[in-house]
């Protein structure tokens, strides 16, 4: 199998509380032929998009590791390829609006590169992209489904997109109002995407921290129904922060709303993973709601040692 | 009892500081009322979105004491609706910015340590509502 | 040897109040060839017409010269006035001291009046290079296309067949009639559509003058007015128009069905069908792709049944070739396509429907067959794909306001007990008649909320549809389940609408429809000379407004074709065949695509524009302009720049005539001031004016350039201004190199309302000019040695 190599931001959640997101996305691309080549030196990309006219400061954060894959196509880690992998949406979010931000006119990109004074200039040649794109764009799902080897078949898989993927429409990719990526992703692993009218509504995002998390644990709570409404019995995501909030979360659902099911929130990778046979590197025992009883209930768990 | 609101430069000026800090032509807003029943937080709000608008439109500064702006989770549903092409987004984040800029936090430190969370969440919390 | 007559008019006092007229009368009369100099007071009046002509006779005058008001103001006037004294009516030039000296420069009298002087030896040494020009008259006949056999086209066709016009109607559906046929009721008078349609569809299709043809597709367009050549391809029907009688026993054994799309997929039809009730020609028609074979081995059930023998599965397409001496071109809209706001949920959820489809529910229901429950509670949602900068449609579509009220007041009528509810931002009643329709549906109780759902959601038992919405007038949000919630979709250019633009060469407004020729007073012409539009191809608009339009494009048409002859626009580019190489380059530029290489370039007179964009590309000057020769321009430039004292400074502008020029004089009608050592030269377009003349311009003495031209909105030039830029880049590199300051050439769009632009941009330019000082002599020198790059 031919070794892609893509440059990969990381970001700092896939190294703390989404450790299986990683694992999980890595074990995956290896064995889809592809190698993601984490950015040396990479910082914190700043977490959110600075929405404000005049604010150049805050685009410095994301811009500093761009400038880091053009390091690794100049010192021959990389063969010219600038397509920077992400599996944060949030990261991605912020790292392809802030790179557009920069390269919209020679002035912006000159004044920044100026700001940033110690670093080598940018010369906006990096694309963000998304792992869903590399695998629909550059495999193609009908590729995936060839490299199933335990078809997810009779799982029903419903797929949350969240904001940040999706809007604004410009760093979007897919359709914000009618997405279907992820479901041909479920589609090509054998298993059933099911339908959530909720399925781009914002988790709460940020108000997770603080005073406000029963704004998070309400969301929740009308996203899981969406998805239970039309049959899942699964979700998945993209996102650490919309993991946290839909799954961890549940808790704080059930305490605001009694009648309230559990139900298990994988990443899309933690699901390739499986169905590429690798449950090992799935990291499942990462997962806040146990997803086991599920898998087990449709006769996908087979490797117990790991469980 | 229906208050009467004198409008002068005042109002004028609260407008143009807030199309400024925002880059958004606020006086496009046609009030449709689109961006409200697209926003998936407006049952936790005071104001509604096309009322923050609003607000702001005729140049009514209280709006940056509203509940509603800081409630809003800059998720871009408003954004990818808005028949005008107005990025509401931004305008909340200028709403809140005039708060911020003034060294006025809106998220006690407290709170944040007191579970285990993931970076991007107290790093993206720490964003928005410090300054 | 010319013999000029030069007069100065005193315009009542408009001009010799600033402008010392006799002083340029004294100076005119020491100008070469000038024979004559009179100072009148109106020349323009009986008296100063009849006083040229006098001279013309006595003195053996062949040109004048009118030192006066705008040649635009009174042009034609000398014109018709020379004629009368038997010269060619090109052979007078005007020198505009009115508008463009005594008026705009009014706080200086000494300064108007050596202006005026320069203006005068302008005019004088450009109408001594003129050569009459013979006008070029073409043969026009009575025969029009029309293409598209919608409400706007059946108007026009009776306009023009009413008239003795030979017509040919072209439709690409197999009956003629339209959106209107498939319409309920019409605003605000709810007359019934087809009822008021029919006796039309019926006239057009028996009037001895027009020749209908149903079915049919335009393949190719070429040639120009008066002489326009179509390629139509009339596609099979497989039946015989003339035999069937329309007796439908052939749908009772067809066994294919498929959706009906004059329903709009409600209801199925036959692979052999009736196209609709009211269809005309009233025959049916074989759908080809879904029949199962066209082959009486495969089937052949429908040909069995048929008494008429009118089925014939051996149909071929016919090509008919056409000669037509102008076209109308009326092909209409498309409604929106819902499916592009998702969130909606239309093709989604079964109980939301286009507005469309509601009317022909209304009238199925009205002949007792509903395709569809109605229900109880219906919402109407406004501005579907209309005024919304998400799908890029940021025009409003005009009619939905309207229709809504009306379905909504006809199913509240039709069912008292039901609610109806209309969602919208605003509500546009501005025609006749509508802002009482409107009222009366609010009487009946017919509920208008002034806010829009963001989205849709269906109840999953129920499969109701959930509206919330904001009542922005309460700021509260309401929520509501309806039976069945109508999309107000806009209207979108139909894809004929497209096609034949493209096919003809027809711009397209930033809207996407069909673009008029000017806003304002050519509302049905397009740019492209006899070609006309009408109806919505041109913009949304409803079915009153549609006829006029229709029946003002018939009159257009008919204001050529009466005549039987047609007189072009004599500005016309020329070849000089023995300079011309046959490269092509000019033909590339054409933005009309008048000219042909044929050994040499060979220019179309009818298609040519006469915009001179092509001269500017010619690599070896081979093209020249028709009333605004190389010669007569370099005369009036040298004429411009001559006597030019050390330290004075002059400015040259090249103003097109539709815009700048316009402008101008308006600027000067305003009495607005602006420096006076500002000189302009009247052009059609200022893409006419060449990086190498402008080179010249400078080398003469002029010490700043400055080109004005329409904006492309209002142009009837497509592409000048692109022209321009290029020219403009090509002289800035020249004088850089030369060590002149770039700025001093320079280009602007303008319309003729921007009184204050002109005014700015002209102060500007002087600006520059004053802070670079003269061109020194030996920079100037250089110039023309310079090769421009093509």
């Amino acid at each position: 199998m031919k070794i892609k190599k893509f440059p990969y931001y990381p970001g700092c959640t896939l190294k703390q509380t989404a450790k299986n997101f990683e694992k999980s996305a890595m074990g995956t691309a290896n064995y889809l032929g592809i190698e993601l080549k984490e950015l040396p030196r990479w910082n914190c990309c700043g977490a959110v998009f600075s929405l404000t006219s005049d604010d150049v400061m805050h685009q410095v954060a994301a811009i500093r590791n761009l400038i880091r894959v053009q390091e690794m196509n100049d010192s021959g880690m990389l063969d010219n390829e600038y397509h920077l992998v992400v599996l944060c949406s949030m990261c991605f979010n912020v790292l392809k609006r802030a790179n557009i931000f920069v390269t919209k006119d020679a002035e912006t990109l000159f004044k920044i590169n100026e700001f940033m004074d110690e670093e080598p200039d940018y010369e906006g040649t990096v694309e963000i992209t998304h792992f869903l794109e590399i695998l629909r764009d550059f495999m193609g799902f009908e590729k995936i489904k060839e490299k199933v080897v335990q078809s997810l078949y009779g799982l029903k898989v419903s797929a949350y997109y969240g904001c940040t993927l999706l809007r604004p429409r410009e760093i979007g990719i897919d359709d914000p109002e009618a997405p279907t990526i992820m479901e041909e992703l479920i589609a090509s692993l054998g298993a059933t995407p099911i339908d959530n009218h909720y399925k781009s509504l914002c988790c709460g995002s940020y108000h997770t921290v603080g005073k406000d998390k029963d704004i998070v644990a309400r969301r929740t709570y009308k996203i899981i129904e969406g998805a239970r409404e039309n049959g899942a019995d699964i979700i998945i995501t993209s996102c650490p922060l919309c993991a946290f909030n839909l799954d961890n979360r549940q808790k704080l659902s059930k305490k605001i709303y009694p009648d309230f099911q559990y139900m298990p929130v994988l990443y899309f990778t933690q699901l390739m993973a499986l169905a590429f046979g690798k449950e090992e590197e799935a990291g499942f025992e990462g997962n806040y709601i146990d997803p086991y009883p599920v898998l087990e209930k449709r006769d996908l768990i087979h490797n117990l040692k790991v469980r | 009892m229906t208050k009467v609101m004198q409008i002068d430069e005042k109002n004028v000026n609260f407008l143009k500081k807030v199309e400024e800090l925002s880059g958004e032509k606020i006086t496009l807003c046609e009030q449709c009322g689109i961006c409200t029943t697209s926003c998936p937080m407006v049952d936790e709000m005071d104001f509604t979105p096309a009322g923050i608008m609003r607000a702001v439109q005729i140049g009514d500064e209280t709006i940056i004491e509203s509940k509603a702006i800081w409630v809003c989770a800059s998720c871009f549903s408003c954004t990818v609706r808005c028949p005008r092409g107005i990025d509401l987004s931004k305008v909340t984040e200028a709403l809140r910015q005039l708060t911020l800029r003034k060294n006025v936090d809106h998220i006690d430190l407290k709170e944040v340590k007191k579970e285990k969370l993931p970076a991007i969440a107290v790093v993206s919390a720490l964003r928005k509502f410090t300054g | 040897m010319a013999k000029i007559g030069v007069y100065v008019c005193h315009c009542g006092g408009n001009i010799s109040d600033i402008v010392d007229v006799d002083e340029v009368a004294r100076f005119a009369s020491k100008l070469p060839d000038v024979t004559v100099v009179r100072s009148i007071s109106h020349m323009c009046s009986e008296n100063g017409q009849r006083t040229i002509m006098d001279d013309i006779e006595e003195h053996n005058l062949d040109r004048v010269v009118v030192a006066a008001c705008s040649p635009q103001f009174q042009g034609s006037t000398f014109e018709k006035t020379l004629a009368k004294a038997g010269l060619n009516p090109n052979m007078v030039e005007m020198a505009n001291i009115r508008e463009q000296s005594a008026w705009s420069h009014y706080g200086k009298p000494e300064d108007a009046t050596e202006k005026a002087k320069i203006l005068t030896s302008m005019a004088v040494e450009r109408i001594r290079k003129k050569e009459p020009v013979e006008r070029i008259s073409m043969k026009i006949g009575k025969n029009a296309l029309v293409i598209g056999g919608g409400i706007a086209g059946i108007q026009a066709s009776l306009d023009l067949a009413n008239a003795g016009i030979d017509v040919y109607l072209v439709e690409k559906e197999p009956t003629i009639g339209g959106h209107m046929a498939q319409l309920s009721r019409t605003f605000p008078t709810e007359d019934c559509a087809s009822c008021i349609l029919a006796p039309k569809m019926a006239d057009a299709a028996e009037h001895p003058n027009v020749h209908l043809m149903t079915y049919s597709e335009i393949l190719e367009v070429s040639g120009s007015i008066g002489n326009f050549k179509v390629r139509i391809m009339k596609k099979p029907r497989y039946v015989d128009e003339n035999k069937c009688t329309a007796c439908r026993e052939c749908e009772k054994v067809c066994p294919v069905n498929v959706p009906d799309e004059f329903n709009l997929g409600m209801t199925a039809r036959k692979a052999i069908y009736l196209p609709s009730s009211t269809a005309v020609p009233h025959a049916h028609v074989i759908d080809k792709d879904a029949c199962l074979g066209l082959n009486p081995l495969v089937c052949g059930r429908c040909a069995e049944v048929c008494e008429a023998d009118a089925i014939n599965y051996d149909d071929t397409p016919l090509y008919v070739n056409l000669e037509v001496d102008t076209i109308i071109v009326t092909t209409g809209f498309d409604i929106f396509n819902a499916e592009l706001k998702p969130q909606y949920g239309y093709g989604k959820y079964r109980n939301v429907i286009t507005s469309l489809q509601m009317e022909r529910i209304i009238v199925e229901m009205a002949e007792g067959r509903p395709p569809r429950p109605v229900g109880k509670d219906i919402a109407f949602i406004q501005c579907v794909g209309s005024r919304d900068a998400q799908v890029g449609n940021l025009y409003c579509s005009r009619i939905c306001c309207m229709y809504a009220t009306k379905l909504a007041s006809l199913l509240k009528r039709a069912d008292p007990s039901s609610e109806v509810y209309v969602f919208y931002t605003d509500l546009r009643a501005y025609g006749k008649g509508f802002e009482e329709y409107y009222r009366t549906a609010q009487e009946i109780g017919v509920n208008f909320i002034r806010g829009r759902p963001g989205e849709l959601m269906e109840d999953a038992e129920t499969k109701k549809v959930i509206i919330k919405v904001e009542d922005t007038l309460t700021r509260k949000i309401i929520e509501r389940k309806f039976d069945l919630v109508v999309l107000s979709v806009g209207m979108i250019p139909s894809p004929g609408t497209i096609k034949i633009a493209e096919m003809l060469k027809l711009p397209r407004s930033s809207d996407g429809f069909i673009k008029e020729a000017h806003p304002k007073f050519r509302p049905v012409d397009t740019p492209v000379e006899g070609i006309f539009v009408a109806g919505t191809a041109q913009g949304p608009k409803d079915i009153p407004d549609t006829v006029a339009q229709a029946s003002a494009a018939a009159a257009r048409a008919m204001t050529f074709m009466n005549k039987g002859e047609f007189e072009m626009n004599p500005i016309k580019a020329v070849i000089n065949g023995e300079m011309c190489n046959g490269c092509g380059i000019c033909a590339e530029h054409c933005p009309v695509d008048a000219i042909q290489v044929k050994g040499v370039a060979e220019i179309n007179p009818p298609l040519c524009k006469g915009c001179g964009a092509c001269i500017s590309f010619c690599p070896r000057d081979a093209i020249d302009l028709r009333i605004y020769s190389d010669d007569e321009i370099m005369a009036e430039i040298e004429a411009a720049l001559k006597d030019k004292r050390e330290d004075e400074k002059r400015i040259l502008i090249f103003a097109d005539d539709m815009c700048t020029y316009t402008l101008a004089d308006s600027v000067g009608t305003a009495k607005r001031e602006y420096p006076p050592n500002t000189y302009l030269i009247r052009v059609p377009s200022s893409s006419r004016v060449t990086p190498k003349m402008m080179l010249k311009t400078f080398e003469m003495g002029a010490d700043g350039i400055f080109l004005g031209e329409c904006e492309e909105a209002v142009s009837p030039y497509p592409n000048t201004l692109d022209v321009i830029d290029e020219n403009i880049k090509k002289v800035r590199t020249v004088l850089s190199r030369a060590g002149i300051a770039p700025e001093r050439v320079n280009y602007s769009p303008f319309v003729t309302v921007m009184l204050p632009k002109f005014v700015n941009t002209i102060n500007k330019m002087v600006e520059i000019v004053n802070k670079y000082g003269n061109i020194p002599e030996e920079k100037r020198r250089k110039l023309s040695a310079v090769e421009v790059m093509q």
